[in-house]
């Protein structure tokens, strides 16, 4: 299972895609580094492939409370670790 | 405030607490991944470095109530990602027992600061291990309580399904009148909630329980189950103290018999996939928007990416990185499924070996305590340390590390495991084996 559904081993592809997936840049270095390690991890999770189908004999129940309007963070609160805000809102960079 | 000599806190405080209460006078080190309004909250990750949370965690809260004074923020492996305290941002911890050596983790700084007394009592959190993995390696007691015992509220998440708030102390007494106070349902973490829907009881556990009160040395009549699986795998000098302890424990009217637990085999990898998987989620939210630094130009896409490459560090990466893998298309089936069968499985196997038993008995960890800088090479034996602690998550189960004696001149901590919410049962049967082993 340390193959791709294709069938090729983890190799530098992967990993930059799983990377761009996630939205973290890796260096070169790392990116070498993490297929070496992810293709013995993964070889060690194929052991999940032996494990039988098992149910989870679930007791748990959802708890829900009335839907009512509470306190809560004032708006300054919540922008106090914000790197940028603009009137009252979350400044972002741009959409594309 | 004392000189830090074992780099155990992130950031020194202040912080009293109510007049009187079961804490009055004590005080209490709180790991950097649960939030403590207007003081500095790390995860011992550089992407918070600056953030300091706008609330209290309920745990917080509950031990100012108590009248306790917290000191200090202690160090952690970035985000709870680590055994051993190194992948913190700001540096390693040292172990008051031998400063060349980890103190574990990822809760190393809250150990730590026990075992120094740089503080009497500690919160640490353990997702896989991470309050009695550094309890055992400091020769300090630590719980890790039943999935909603301790609310959540304000623990900054690593793997939600996985992880719990849990006591760190000198004595097993302490760490349970630690307990009592961080117990209870909170109407904020709906994990907490027990509901007398479907016929369960009307009580949360703890609201009945006194923790103190199992600490009474005696569990005489107790039938105490040895998993095989997670004694073998242990190096002889843990093994050998490990026996001992179970000697004393026969000693004091103790019945011990071995059980088997053959599930255990796949409980790293399900532990991995699955909380690999919820960190690649949890972590998402560290973009550079709402806290941290921002990305500098670009798209969002690459704003984001870039900062959290710098906010990052390699382990965290690794491990949002696979989680990112074992969720995507074409791998979920083959990781995350089969994860989550294991984990049934686990937590079926724990079942049955507690109907024949009051508690199960295991090394904490492994092995002893290693050097600084041994370890970090390699993830996958990192991983591999936590074959005695990740089964417990798994299962939602409580348990607690206790000293059982030294091989080598370290500490070796035993691991009692109990029923669900059956915290009283792992207490009692660790304060006999701190009686008899003192």
């Amino acid at each position: 299972m340390s193959e791709t559904p294709d069938g090729d081993p983890v190799d530098a592809d992967d990993v930059r895609h799983v990377a761009e997936l996630a939205r973290v840049d890796l260096a070169d270095e790392e990116v070498a580094e993490f297929a070496d390690q992810f293709e013995e991890i993964l070889d060690y999770f194929a052991a999940l492939d032996e494990v039988p189908e098992t149910d989870e004999d679930t007791e748990l129940v959802n708890v829900m409370r009335a839907d009512e309007v509470r306190e809560g963070l004032s708006q300054a609160a919540a922008l106090s670790n914000a790197p940028d805000s603009e009137g009252g809102y979350f400044r972002g960079p741009r959409v594309s | 405030m004392s000189s830090d000599e074992f780099d155990v806190f992130l950031t020194e405080t202040e912080l009293s607490g109510a007049d009187d209460g079961p804490l009055a006078g004590r005080t209490v080190a709180v790991k950097d991944n649960i939030s403590t309004a207007g003081v500095t909250t790390t995860c011992g990750s550089a992407t918070l470095a600056d953030y300091e949370p706008p609330f209290d965690a309920t745990v917080v809260e509950r031990l100012r109530e108590a009248g306790a004074t917290v000191v200090g923020k202690t160090n952690m492996d970035e985000f709870g990602m680590g055994g051993t305290t190194e992948t913190s941002a700001f540096g390693p911890t040292k172990n008051p027992v031998d400063p060349d050596r980890v103190p574990g983790g990822s809760s190393g700084g809250s150990a730590a600061a026990v075992a120094a007394g740089a503080a009497d009592l500690a919160l640490g959190s353990d997702t896989g291990g991470s309050v009695r993995n550094p309890a055992a390696f400091c020769g300090v007691v630590g719980i890790k309580p039943t999935y909603g015992l301790v609310s959540r509220y304000g623990l900054i998440a690593y793997a939600n399904s996985l992880e719990q708030i849990g006591p760190i102390a000198d004595t097993v007494a302490d760490a349970a009148t630690l307990l009592d106070v961080i117990a209870g349902p909170d109407e904020r973490d709906a994990t907490t909630r027990y509901d007398a829907a479907d016929g369960g009881p009307d009580d949360h556990p703890a609201a009945t329980t006194s923790y103190a009160d199992a600490a009474d040395g005696d569990a005489e009549g107790f039938t105490v189950g040895v998993p095989t699986e997670l004694v073998e795998g242990a190096a002889e000098p843990v093994r050998e103290t490990f026996h001992d302890g179970l000697d004393a424990l026969r000693d004091r009217g103790v019945e011990t018999r071995e059980v088997s637990l053959p599930s255990v085999e796949h409980a790293v990898q399900a532990y991995y996939v699955i909380a690999t998987s919820e960190a690649s989620s949890n972590l998402a939210r560290f973009d550079g928007v709402r806290y941290g630094e921002s990305g500098d130009g670009g798209d969002w896409n690459e704003s984001f990416a870039a900062a959290r490459e710098a906010g990052f560090g390699p382990e965290v990466k690794r491990r949002i990185l696979l989680g990112t893998f074992a969720l995507s298309a074409g791998y979920h089936d083959a990781y995350y499924e089969k994860a989550q069968d294991a984990r049934a499985w686990v937590k079926q196997d724990f079942d049955e070996a507690l109907a024949e038993t009051d508690v199960l008995a295991t090394p904490t960890m492994p092995v002893l305590p290693p050097e600084r800088g041994e370890s970090l090479d390699d993830p996958l034996q990192l991983y591999l340390m936590d074959a005695n602690t990740v089964p417990v998550n798994l299962a939602n189960l409580p348990a607690i590390s206790v000293p059982a004696g030294t091989a080598d001149g370290l500490p070796v901590g035993c691991q009692f495991v109990g029923p669900s919410f059956g915290e009283a049962a792992v207490i009692r049967a660790a304060s006999a084996l701190e009686a008899a082993v003192e």
